[in-house]
């Protein structure tokens, strides 16, 4: 086989290094693409950073300006045979470059809150946790047991689910007012958010699942004398279970995206109050590390979860 | 019936037809009364059964027969309570049953193991539904793993198991219920040729051990005419039942057997009746069209 038909053959699975490598390359592409804007100055760098001002009264060391305004003060100096302003090119302020955000995971830590109200970085993390913890356990309590009785029994489905398809498309955040009202200005309406924005896609998304257990086996059951109770607990519940692990997976993904629309509902707080004060700080590097921290949490999560289920279900195939 | 004579069935030796009486003075287990199944479909109404006649006797084995769509499968779901008839009576013992349930045991086509259940497990999942303590279901499944040769595999889960292993852990839940009937939808259908003979002789084997009547759906003359004391020929469009075949080979049966007068002759009386020659046949009739040369030692076609 050639190289190309190696790695492009149709729907055929890649040798195990072949795997390793492009998982490391998806990450390592970007991170280039990142480096060579931030690190090449011919690339893009739209600003210069003052290092002098010269004889430019407006100007200050480590200011920066737009190259084209740069420029022109330069020739004008230089008309005028004042001192030349001096400077380097540079990335706008809210692009720093990698080892920047690198470092600011560390020192996004280390530093201590500006005031001393505010919270540390990991308990800004906890609390942003926390939150969506409740909320989606919440959402799972009722809407895992109500799709599974929508995906069993049509008359409960055709009782719920027009309403929940209705409902769904309501945007979550647009009942952020309502909660607050309802729920106060603490961590309640922030809650209800998740669990507004989780429970409707869950209940359908469970009874979709729950559809989809081959009705074979129910038959089977029934010829071997199991009644309705026992169809639903000793057969429809074991059966779907990977299904519905794996669907809550894709869920709790769903429910970190609501997490910053949640968290600015009433008082601002969590890793969305961090974030929105360090932007009003222009600590960029910290914005940027806290940004690819939610990422971190919900890779490793989402990976954590994926091998637990592999343990949980060994009889699945593959 | 008019007459495609074939005496070597029709004219029953002495042996055959007292085989045959013994037979039918047996209890009867499962009674079918002027059966019948009609359904909406878009083109109007279904008749997929008319007017269905039979009955089964202890330890008989019947297998069903007929062409596509002659309404085999909604039979026998009919008989397992899967589906409810247009009209008609359906007698268990001489009570008429309605719903499914564990009198009437039934091996699907397609494979129904339950995946999360080991092969053990499965087997005590009807004992656990009748209400017998985890103990007794798992001494009386590990017999029951054990007599269909699967004692290495009593912890394995489904996917770990070939299609035949498959079906005979599917045999042993039904059986270890103690139905008073085994319904056998097409089990074989799925199987490769080879060991879809196997299954066969263990299924003879099993049945041969214990008291059990069997009803097997099948498209295989072969099958058929192998495994049963009497085959219920059916016919589609609508499907009815056009003739009761009593099998004269003798038992126990052996593959050897396929060749024998007797064998050919039951075949080929059931061939006759799926397949009457009369019919115009135009679902087998290919128009034969030259698609490309070929060398001229190869006969022409029309």
């Amino acid at each position: 086989m050639s190289q190309a038909t190696q790695w492009f053959a149709v729907r055929q699975s890649l040798s195990s290094k072949q795997a390793t490598t492009l998982t490391v390359l998806s990450f390592l592409l970007p991170l280039l693409l990142w480096s060579v804007v931030s690190y090449i100055p011919f690339v893009w760098h739209p600003k210069v950073e003052i290092i002098d001002a010269g004889a430019v009264d407006w100007f200050q060391p480590g200011m920066l300006v737009e190259r084209a305004v740069f420029s022109e003060q330069l020739q004008q100096a230089n008309a005028q045979q004042l001192a030349l302003p001096t400077g380097r090119r540079a990335n706008p302020i809210y692009l720093p470059a990698p080892h920047q955000v690198a470092s600011a995971f560390v020192t996004a830590f280390t530093t201590a809150p500006k005031r001393s109200s505010e919270k540390w970085l990991h308990e800004s993390l906890w609390h942003s946790i926390k939150v969506i913890f409740w909320g989606f356990t919440l959402s799972s309590l009722f809407g895992i047991p109500i799709g599974i009785l929508c995906g069993t029994y049509a008359a409960v489905s055709k009782l719920q689910e027009p309403f929940i398809e209705f409902f769904r498309y309501l945007p979550a955040p647009a009942f952020g007012a309502l909660a607050v009202a309802i729920l106060g200005i603490h961590d309640g309406p922030k809650i209800a958010i998740i669990f507004i924005g989780t429970f409707f896609q869950q209940v359908l998304v469970v009874s979709n699942t729950t559809r989809k257990l081959d009705i074979a086996l129910l038959e089977a059951a029934l010829t071997l004398g199991a009644k309705r109770l026992q169809l639903l607990f000793r057969v429809v519940i074991p059966g779907i279970l990977p299904d519905l692990y794996r669907d809550q997976r894709i869920l709790l993904g769903w429910a970190w995206t609501y997490l910053i629309v949640a968290e600015l509902i009433g008082t601002s707080s969590g890793i969305t109050w961090f974030i929105t004060q360090q932007a009003r700080y222009k600590n960029f590097d910290n914005v940027f590390a806290a940004i690819i921290m939610i990422g971190i949490i919900g890779i490793v999560s989402d990976i954590t979860l994926a091998k637990l289920g592999k343990r949980l279900f060994r009889w699945q195939k593959g | 019936m008019n007459s495609i004579a074939l005496p070597s069935y029709l004219d029953q030796s002495d042996d055959v037809r007292s085989r045959f009486e013994a037979l039918k003075q047996r209890q009867v287990i499962l009674e079918v009364k002027h059966l019948c199944k009609s359904f909406d479909s878009q083109h109007g109404r279904v008749t997929a059964l008319q007017n269905i006649n039979f009955k089964t006797h202890r330890r008989e084995f019947v297998c069903v027969i007929g062409p596509s769509g002659c309404g085999k499968s909604t039979l026998i779901r009919i008989l397992a309570g899967l589906d409810n008839p247009s009209s008609g009576e359906l007698l268990l013992d001489g009570e008429p049953v309605f719903d499914p349930g564990p009198d009437r045991g039934m091996v699907f086509q397609g494979y129904t193991l339950f995946p999360w259940l080991s092969v053990k497990r499965n087997i005590m999942f009807g004992l656990q539904m009748q209400g017998h303590t985890r103990a007794t279901a798992e001494s009386e499944a590990l017999n029951w793993v054990e007599l269909v040769g699967l004692d290495k595999f009593a912890d394995a889960y489904p996917h770990q198991l070939s299609g035949g292993m498959k079906q005979r852990v599917a045999i042993a839940r039904a059986l270890a219920n103690k139905p008073r009937i085994l319904l056998m939808d097409e089990p074989f259908g799925a199987l490769d040729a080879q060991t879809r003979g196997k299954m066969q002789a263990n299924l003879i084997e099993i049945w041969r051990n214990i008291d059990i009547t069997i009803l097997f759906i099948t498209h295989d003359l072969d099958e058929a005419v192998y495994l049963a004391d009497r085959i219920l020929v059916l016919k589609a469009h609508p499907g009815e039942l056009v003739e009761m075949i009593e099998v004269p080979v003798p038992r126990p049966r052996t593959p050897e057997q396929s060749i024998s007068p007797e064998f050919l002759a039951t075949k080929k009386r059931i061939e006759d009746l799926i397949h009457p020659s009369s019919d115009s046949d135009d679902d087998n009739d290919l128009h034969m069209i030259r698609m490309a040369h070929v060398g001229d030692d190869v006969e022409r076609t029309k």
